[in-house]
């Protein structure tokens, strides 16, 4: 059966946001853009599943960045081949679902691996309505996964506790970080990893469902103190958050 | 057409504290936007929930009640919410955005016959020229955006611990109905669930969290923090380097890529205050930090700061804090 993994394109995590002008969206002035970090755990699911089950793994990104070389990154670690696709405006979890989903189809049956959610827009909706639009379920936040012939059972962390699922191919799996260990490419990949083919296409973007009124900066936390230097000054904290912060 | 339906969820026969806030944001609403609150019930041994919130004040209550349902199933409980959805006419959902909800809330809005728009994890719902704009951190939290809808139908998922839970009480109407799918037929499924070992609290709900960084020096170092964590009833959390070097686990980690808590108390120990940690712990109530750097930055977002070695100043602050509790 063959493999599918989105990938998304994100601001690195160690980035400060700041607003653009218009107020709607974030400046990407000196943004660092980096693979979505949950989208590596997929990867690495992904690749495992096709060591498994053998067929076609085949990584796909929505967006108009420059992701060349992270998308050549992809390949060296497994993939065999990936798909860029460029829509013609920002589109959202709805919008980037259903252009994977009509890309894809000459592909199904296939088994898809997402990110649990992409770090920007935190959303966390790509996988799960991409399984809907390919009618198979969806087991997403998935923190272990154990593959079978015709399936898989995973574990997912809830309020106070874990739970055990269990599937049948084809699936989509969103994963969690801490999933598995992601592999790193070596050298001779790499090379490889140049003669793979990589296809961008420009595409239509899908009407979008939300409109952004704005976008802002939370509010500055009020100005702290030190209270002082070493455990000399436990006392004056402990005071301190007894009578004026009153949580102790 | 208009109209609210909150999709409730329920453990073991009760519905969750935060599906109660959602409800309840809903029917504080409920005029702005018009037309009746539907909540849903989707579970099975569901008749205690249904009468807990058929006086909730809630017009009425839908009950999908059956054997194979006992269990959370994305495509089951999706396809239930759906239908009630349609047959209430709604337009706005609400779901609490629990690990459940985040789950089946966008399979909710991809659903074809709904095609509606998503905002995912809201903490402010307004209702303008009835209209609903929701605000919504995204970048776990470093900015905060307000969206609209454009489709017909609006799912939205709320925070939990952020809306008031009081309800304003009424009697509804209940109302059983049948899953649109015959039983048993599930793709995927959970087949358990294991409560948390040791009765460890979750650093996402607990009320108190002591955080540990790479300053505590390795894994053993982390029982001073769970020390002064249990003196003050709290919760351990971890930066995400201690994370990756495998001193403590993913379930622990603070911040972007892990958890976004806020705790009335956080206290943050040896930890340097990276802005992908400082995005996750930045709306707690109070904030203290202990490092030996004076300039690290987790000091420009505390509110009480102590510059000294952690394996001094913890121990004596868990010590002093227990003298409290005697």
């Amino acid at each position: 059966m063959n493999a599918i993994c989105c990938i998304a394109r994100v601001p690195d995590t160690a980035t400060r946001i700041k607003v653009s002008g218009e107020g709607k969206s974030v400046d990407p002035e000196s943004v660092q853009y980096v693979i979505n970090p949950y989208d590596e755990f997929a990867l690495e699911a992904a690749i495992q599943f096709k060591e498994r089950h053998g067929g076609e793994l085949v990584v796909i990104h929505v967006g108009s960045g420059d992701f060349s070389k992270d998308l050549r990154q992809c390949l060296a670690k497994g993939a065999d081949r990936a798909i860029q696709l460029k829509p013609s405006a920002p589109v959202g979890p709805h919008g980037i679902s259903a252009l994977i989903a009509e890309k894809v189809e000459s592909l199904l049956p296939a088994t898809v691996f997402c990110g649990k959610q992409a770090v920007d827009g935190d959303v966390g909706a790509t996988g799960i309505m991409l399984a809907g639009l390919l009618d198979v379920p969806a087991v997403s936040k998935v923190s272990s996964i154990e593959f079978s012939d015709d399936g898989a059972t995973c574990t997912r962390e809830i309020e106070g506790g874990t739970e055990t699922i269990e599937t049948t191919f084809p699936c989509v799996f969103t994963l969690e970080k801490g999933a598995n260990e992601p592999r790193r490419a070596g050298l001779k990949e790499i090379m490889a990893a140049k003669k793979k083919p990589l296809d961008i296409e420009d595409v239509a973007a899908p009407a979008s469902k939300l409109e952004v009124l704005s976008l802002e900066l939370p509010p500055p936390r009020p100005e702290g103190r030190i209270v002082g230097e070493g455990k000399d000054c436990v006392p004056d904290l402990v005071q301190l958050l007894r009578e004026e912060a009153k949580v102790l | 057409m208009s109209g609210i339906c909150v999709i409730l969820e329920q453990r073991g026969g009760e519905a969750k504290r935060a599906s109660i806030e959602a409800l309840a944001e809903a029917l504080r609403n409920k005029d702005a936007l018009g037309g009746s609150v539907t909540a849903v019930l989707i579970g099975s041994g569901m008749t205690a929930a249904a009468e807990q919130m058929k006086s909730s004040g809630a017009d009425k209550v839908v009950v999908y009640d059956r054997g194979d349902l006992a269990h959370y199933s994305a495509e089951g409980y999706r396809a239930c919410a759906a239908q009630a959805i349609q047959a209430a006419h709604a337009t706005t959902v609400f779901v609490a955005a629990t690990v459940q909800g985040r789950d089946l809330a966008p399979g909710i809005a991809g659903s074809a016959c709904l095609d509606a728009g998503y905002a995912a994890e809201c903490t402010n719902i307004e209702v303008v020229d009835g209209r609903i704009l929701a605000t919504r951190p995204v970048y776990a939290g470093k900015a905060i955006v307000k969206v609209s809808c454009n489709s017909d139908v609006f799912v939205l998922s709320l925070r939990p611990n952020v809306f008031s839970a009081s309800l304003p009480g009424g009697d509804g109407v209940i109302e059983s109905a049948d899953p649109p799918f015959p039983e048993g037929e599930l793709g995927a499924h959970v087949t358990s669930i294991a409560d948390s070992a040791g009765g460890s609290k979750d650093v996402a709900e607990a009320d108190v969290v002591v955080s540990g960084g790479r300053g505590v020096g390795g894994p053993e170092g982390f029982a001073t923090i769970e020390a002064l964590a249990a003196a003050l009833n709290g919760a351990v959390g971890a930066s995400r380097a201690v994370v990756d070097l495998g001193w403590r686990p993913h379930a622990e980690q603070v911040g972007q890529t892990g958890k976004v808590v806020s705790p009335t108390l956080y206290v943050a120990c040896g930890i340097s205050g990276a802005i992908q940690h400082l995005a996750g712990m930045r709306t707690s109530k109070v904030i203290v930090a202990i490092n030996k750097d004076a300039e690290a930055p987790i000091f420009k977002v505390a509110d009480y700061g102590i510059v000294g070695d952690l394996f001094d100043v913890v121990p004596a602050l868990t010590k002093a804090v227990g003298e409290l509790a005697d």
